[in-house]
């Protein structure tokens, strides 16, 4: 406790004992956040195991047991053609873990690339490029996403770059003001004097003092992404079926089915809710943790 | 006054100029193979097209620059935003009938958004850290997690099981049948609107907190004056400031939550029509659409910025 108290408060990067020492800290200090970080990690198991861990494959129809009730056999119960919902949850996790995080690291990588430049050189590079970002960010992200779908088809690579696109540039607002009070410190202008090239500053000198701001916004991304997605798969213009979205499954077909099998209607949307509701709040204790001036903005 | 009115309406023209370039340009991303694609949806238009007459009517045959100016020129001096390929009636027209609709269901949300919002908000800042704060501020993390579309569909499923209730589909219009056409509204825009307060919640939260600790309500609290003139009179005018421009901010996640949220419910508005189209390949609604949406995004944030002059008298003078 009192290593992290004592820090000076001018460095925006207090990870300065590693990484088992910031979790040590997250743990201790943000019990909540590091529950939602383990949440994730739990998700992101499922995920990458899921053909270990489903108990029966994502499309494994048996008619015999048809709209059966959560039970021993079943944890979740299964749908109208017999699947077993607890397996197409686990592989459900595993589409959403992908195109979340592909989605969130393209997302803040542009972020990055835009804020940084936005950011440092200002003036009117900055101006047409905060018109831009301001003309974009006035389509609703899914309205984005239908036509984009509409125009190339639905699928996973069509779905990961437009939202990566997407939300990158919403993100770079971000990155950009952080670029602009780090611009103007010392060792900044102290690089610019000592002649060296541009790409050096940014990349030495800009880019590891605005990657608190980055993190977190990496992490608050994957839950946005995973959201997005399930909307439109919801919409029935994701991942093409059988692929066993969390969005789909509470659309389509299944719809009609949960009148009778109401089951049916939960268990996607709380992996859903708890994957979201998981980003957030681990987003929200990193956000405290590494970089205090974002407190109570998003 | 009127020259804050003026700078703003100034800068909103480049910014609407680069939103229509963005429209325009995606569309035309569309790989040749689309014609293709659309010709095979032939069947289902009144009259069928020839391959010529689909690149045609989509304006395919002439040199971008020109064809952007044109769509431009038609827009801003006739209204004109072209004529759906299958149904031969104007763009226009359709938006006209459905955009009222989703304004409808928009307002409802953000009615309902607000009066969720601001009381709990309120309440959470005046109580900070008592057990009635934590409760609202996990309840306002929670509702940020859970999908619209999940709440929507709980809501159309359990009270069917429990009640035999499920809501109303057959849309009525506003003004054919005020009273039905509500019932059919309010339970989808509470729905939205939910899903909406969290943000508001936890803004009105931290803007109470930070106007409560200032020097004018510690006099205000000498004055002798009540609690409730206080935060009524002098805390919430200030810290409302923030949550309107939130508001604004949230125009984009409301018109795309009235896509969702209209399909659950069956409610024909700009959401509904954009589906339709997109399921028809009918890439004049397409464009119409997505464009409108944009630009009502564009002016609500104006109203917003607008609105601080109203609020906030330092606004006018700088």
């Amino acid at each position: 406790m009192t290593a992290a108290t004592t820090l000076p408060t001018a460095s925006p990067v207090p990870v300065t004992g590693g990484v088992f020492a910031f979790l040590r800290r997250l743990v201790r200090e943000k019990p909540l956040g590091a529950a939602g970080g383990a949440l994730l990690l739990f998700f992101l198991f499922c995920g990458v195991f899921a053909d270990f861990i489903a108990p029966f494959g994502f499309n494994d129809i048996a008619p015999a047991e048809r709209l059966k009730p959560p039970g021993a056999a079943h944890w979740f119960g299964t749908d109208n053609l017999g699947r077993d919902l607890l397996s197409r949850c686990i592989y459900g996790a595993q589409l959403s873990v992908i195109i979340g995080c592909a989605a969130a690291l393209l997302a803040t990588v542009i972020s990055a690339v835009l804020g940084i430049v936005s950011g440092y050189f200002g003036g009117k590079v900055d101006l047409f490029m905060q018109r831009f970002v301001d003309a974009w960010m006035s389509f609703p992200d899914l309205v984005v996403l239908i036509v984009v779908v509409s125009v190339l088809g639905p699928g996973m690579p069509q779905i990961i770059v437009t939202l990566g696109v997407l939300l990158g540039i919403a993100g770079s607002r971000i990155v950009r003001s952080a670029v602009i009070s780090v611009r103007e410190n010392t060792y900044v202008h102290a690089a610019q004097s000592l002649g060296a090239s541009t790409p050096r500053i940014l990349w030495r000198h800009v880019l590891p003092n605005v990657m608190p701001p980055i993190i977190v916004l990496f992490t608050t991304r994957v839950g946005t992404a995973i959201l997005a997605e399930s909307g439109l798969s919801f919409l029935g213009l994701g991942v093409p079926p059988p692929a066993p979205t969390w969005g789909s499954m509470l659309s389509g077909s299944g719809r009609t089915f949960m009148f009778e099998g109401p089951w049916l209607a939960l268990a996607p949307g709380l992996c859903l809710t708890a994957v979201v509701y998981a980003t957030n709040v681990f987003g929200d204790a990193l956000r405290d943790l590494l970089d205090p001036r974002m407190r109570g903005t998003r | 006054m009127h020259a804050y009115v003026a700078r703003r309406l100034l800068s909103l023209l480049p910014t609407l100029v680069i939103a229509s370039l963005i429209v325009f340009i995606s569309i035309r991303l569309i790989p040749g193979d689309v014609v293709d694609l659309m010709l095979s949806n032939n069947d289902i238009s009144a009259e069928p097209k020839s391959r010529d007459q689909l690149i045609a009517a989509l304006g395919l045959d002439q040199p971008m620059w020109k064809q952007y100016l044109l769509w431009v020129r038609a827009i801003v001096f006739h209204g004109d935003l072209g004529t759906s390929l299958w149904q031969g009636t104007s763009v226009a027209e359709q938006i006209g009938h459905r955009l009222p609709v989703t304004m409808e269901l928009g307002l409802i949300a953000l009615v309902v958004s607000l009066t969720m919002a601001l009381p709990i908000g309120i309440y959470s800042a005046m109580r900070q850290d008592t057990a009635g704060d934590y409760a609202a501020r996990s309840f306002s993390i929670l509702l940020l997690a859970v999908p619209s579309f999940w709440l929507g569909t709980m809501v159309v499923v359990f009270p069917s099981i429990w009640w035999g209730w499920s809501p109303p589909i057959d849309y009525v219009g506003f003004f054919a049948n005020p009273w039905q056409n509500l019932q059919q509204m309010v339970v989808p825009g509470i729905v939205l609107g939910t899903s909406l307060s969290a943000i508001t919640m936890r803004m009105t939260r931290t803007m109470m907190l930070e106007v409560l600790r200032q020097d004018y309500i510690r006099t205000a609290q000498a004055k002798g004056l009540s609690e409730r003139v206080i935060v009524l009179r002098h805390a919430l005018r200030n810290a409302l400031i923030p949550v309107v421009t939130l508001i604004g901010l949230q125009a984009p996640l409301l018109l795309g939550g009235a896509v969702i949220i209209e399909q659950i419910f069956v409610i024909p508005g700009m959401g509904m029509l954009l589906l339709e189209a997109v399921s028809q390949r009918d890439y004049p609604i397409v464009t119409g659409v997505f464009l409108i949406v944009g630009v009502a995004v564009l002016f609500i944030n104006l109203l917003v910025d607008l609105s601080y002059g109203l609020l906030d008298p330092k606004v006018r003078t700088r």
